[in-house]
């Protein structure tokens, strides 16, 4: 039987980190180091120009996990961790999705879908629709297998 | 007024209080050399390869409790220093390592000796960084001493372009620095210390097991009061040895995969393991789902990674173990444990560490003289069988310490590092225990404690092997002695099964390579030549002494556990 806290799944972490050289090699090497499985990393300046902002996803257990704030803890670069596990939190995903090969009648079906979702036509080509997409990361899926189908 | 890099650099190691740094100048550090020739405050090692200065700086800085200052150039100096670095980082020895960089307009183009060293360091080193800018350089310095030296102790290395050493600008050194990502912990929370203490308190089969953090706090005298004040019995790792004195009654041994049988035994059948500044190491636990089956554990560790990583844990506390154990003697109380101190005597007197007398001289012996003759002093071990024959072996208390490379295991460690135990503690007698392979890893130092007038004495075990490795080959590899005689030539057959009359002989000549250097050479073949040999050596005061013992390829040390077999499983014989 699989242990609660051995289920692997995606977690997030925010990072506060000093604005330095070298900060995002120091925190991509630790996971690579120590064979972290990093989904997805974004990283920004902060209102504070010293500051910068990590946003991390990773997919890991329960033990691991911890493990991983810990040792990002410890780094004398990283100002503060946050758990973004189990906090109430706004998360969006923002795609770009270019249709392309469409004749007249196809990009009729794309307006519609675009529609239906509630997403932007960003741009529109001969034979192309550029989508602008800001969903949750799931309704992005769905979004993209539905293109896939119908164009 | 406005003052240059290099000047501001001597004048923080001067207020920082260093006496000594070990250095190896090059292309890129000469304008540092060229200011530190200006002053007589700071004395300069200069050893014969970076790999030798890194280890004679961790010497220093452990022996001393200071924090060891190297400076090397860019390039082939820095990279060389990265083996001691991760030497150090393993084993928590304060170091601040200083490499010279190009010229900050070159970095990135290749420049000649230009190597990206913060980038290939940055897993080996509690802190690393590139000054860029000169206003920065003296904060730089102080973040460097503070970090290195606080908390879980560690080396920091910081990387100084050429045009940063000559740009003027501050001269201001500072006394203190803040660094908001950076906040070791000071305190200890009670409630869960109380449970801990609790725990211990209602236990029937109780013990300490004690790792390095106890030794890095300077918490041996409050350990011996706790374990005394509640009659626990102590075990230790090879890192913890000497967190009680070794001849102390309660305590048993080193656990792990060459600990003793009662203090392996100890840990299978304990039913509360105390264990304070270690991070269970795979060497402590073996087979981790049978480490200390019977056994609630408490986790005493400074560093909240180290905790619940290897082994999960039933209290977790993160404390400094000076502080947590100040806190546990206000509460701790006699218990009785005498039922469980003979059990553990009677596994002692069933199987203890061995010394047989029916096979001429073995290492044991040598220990145990070594044990006889110095009262006060600094032991250092390589890596290897003499490691672990000097961490079974030596006694260890207040007047005689031990230095080892415990994590990362490096062979060529113990020479340098004695050397650079010598340097920081010129009256106390330092004896280094090395074996033949490790000892030729750093052998280019022996011209360095030549110039140093440090009166090193070297117990070179001579099994004419790579001694660990043959063992392990012995044991679980069918004899097959792949690439581990140190007398092996092309002439030899390939699938040799171990020494016989036609072997090769044996090279170098130690005796008479010690004697080329300037230093003293002696060679003991048999038993009653130890102590004698280690009489004379004691008289050299001028120069280091070699004593090669010629022992026998034969000896494996024991008890064993086989990597990753449960703790109770010890190979004894």
């Amino acid at each position: 039987m699989v242990r609660e806290e051995n289920i692997m799944k995606d977690r997030w972490i925010a990072l506060y980190v000093e604005n330095q050289v070298g900060v995002l090699a120091k925190v991509s090497g630790l996971f690579s180091g120590k064979s972290y499985n990093l989904q997805s990393l974004t990283v920004g300046t902060t209102e504070d120009e010293t500051v910068s902002r990590m946003t991390i996803c990773v997919t890991s257990d329960d033990i691991t996990f911890e493990q991983i704030k810990k040792q990002l803890n410890r780094m004398v670069e990283v100002i503060k961790v946050i758990d973004l596990t189990d906090v109430p939190i706004h998360m969006k995903e923002i795609l770009f999705a270019k249709v392309l090969r469409v004749n007249a009648a196809e990009k009729e079906e794309v307006f519609q879908i675009a529609q239906v979702f509630n997403v932007q036509v960003a741009d529109i080509g001969n034979d192309s629709v550029l989508l602008e997409c800001k969903l949750t990361a799931h309704r992005n899926n769905e979004l993209i297998a539905l293109l896939k189908i119908e164009i | 007024m406005d003052i240059t890099g290099r000047k501001l650099f001597v004048k923080a190691l001067q207020e920082e209080g260093v006496d000594t740094i070990f250095g190896y100048p090059g292309g890129t550090v000469t304008d540092l050399f060229d200011e530190l020739y200006k002053q007589d405050e700071i004395e300069i090692v200069l050893p014969r390869h970076e790999q030798g200065l890194l280890h004679e700086a961790e010497g220093y800085a452990k022996s001393t409790g200071k924090v060891g200052v190297c400076l090397v150039t860019s390039g082939p100096g820095a990279t060389n220093i990265m083996t001691g670095l991760a030497d150090a980082h393993y084993d928590n020895i304060p170091l601040v390592c200083f490499t010279g960089q190009v010229p900050l307009s070159l970095i990135g183009n290749d420049a000649f000796q230009e190597v990206d060293i913060v980038g290939m360091t940055r897993s080996i080193t509690k802190y690393g960084v590139t000054v860029r800018d000169r206003k920065d350089l003296g904060k730089i310095i102080k973040m460097a001493f503070h970090i290195a030296s606080t908390g879980k102790p560690g080396p920091v290395l910081i990387d100084l372009p050429k045009d940063i050493q000559t740009a003027s600008g501050p001269a201001e050194y500072p006394d203190s620095v803040q660094i908001r990502g950076y906040k070791p912990n000071e305190s200890v929370h009670i409630g869960q210390l109380k449970k801990a203490y609790k725990l211990l308190k209602s236990a029937k089969k109780p013990l300490i097991l004690a790792g390095g953090g106890v030794n890095i706090a300077k918490a041996n005298e409050l350990l011996k009061e706790f374990a005394d004040k509640m009659n626990v019995p102590v075990v230790t790792t090879i890192m913890g040895k000497g967190a009680i004195a070794t001849t102390h009654p309660l305590y048993i041994g080193n656990t792990g995969m060459h600990g003793k049988y009662a203090s392996n035994k100890a840990v299978s059948e304990c039913d509360v393991l105390f264990s304070i500044g270690t991070r269970f190491n795979d060497r402590i636990t073996g087979d981790l789902n049978e480490f200390a089956p019977k056994a609630k554990i408490v986790h005493i560790d400074v560093d909240t990674a180290s905790i619940s990583r290897n082994v999960v844990v039933d209290v977790p506390i993160v404390s400094d173990a000076k502080l947590a154990l100040e806190k546990l003697l206000e509460w701790a109380e006699p218990k009785d444990t005498a039922a469980w101190q003979e059990r553990i005597k009677a596994w002692d007197e069933k199987n203890p560490l061995e010394m047989r007398r029916d096979r001429g001289m073995t290492p044991q012996m040598i220990m145990e003289h070594i044990n006889h003759t110095f009262d006060e002093a600094v032991f250092v071990t390589d890596v290897g069988q003499n490691q672990m024959w000097a961490t079974q072996y030596l006694d260890i208390d207040e007047k005689r310490q031990m230095i080892t490379s415990g994590g990362l295991g490096t062979m060529g460690f113990g020479f340098p590092a004695a050397i650079g135990a010598k340097i920081g503690n010129r009256n106390t007698e330092v004896v280094c225990v090395t074996g033949d392979g490790g000892f030729q890893m750093n052998i280019q130092e022996m011209a360095t404690a030549i110039v140093q007038g440090t009166p090193v004495i070297i117990c070179l075990l001579n099994n004419q092997y790579l001694g660990m490795v043959r063992q392990m080959q012995q044991l679980f590899y069918g004899k097959r002695y792949s690439a581990v005689c140190l007398r092996k030539r092309r002439s030899c057959p390939a699938n040799c099964k171990g020494p016989n009359e036609a072997c090769p002989p044996y090279t170098p000549d130690f005796v008479a390579l010690a004697e080329s250097y300037g230093a003293h050479g002696i060679r003991v073949e048999r038993e009653e030549d130890i102590q004698a040999a280690l009489d004379k050596a004691r008289t050299y005061k001028d120069a280091p002494t070699v004593i090669e013992f010629l022992i026998s390829s034969d000896e494996i040390v024991l008890p064993m556990v086989k990597g990753g077999n449960p703790m109770s499983e010890m190979i004894l014989k």
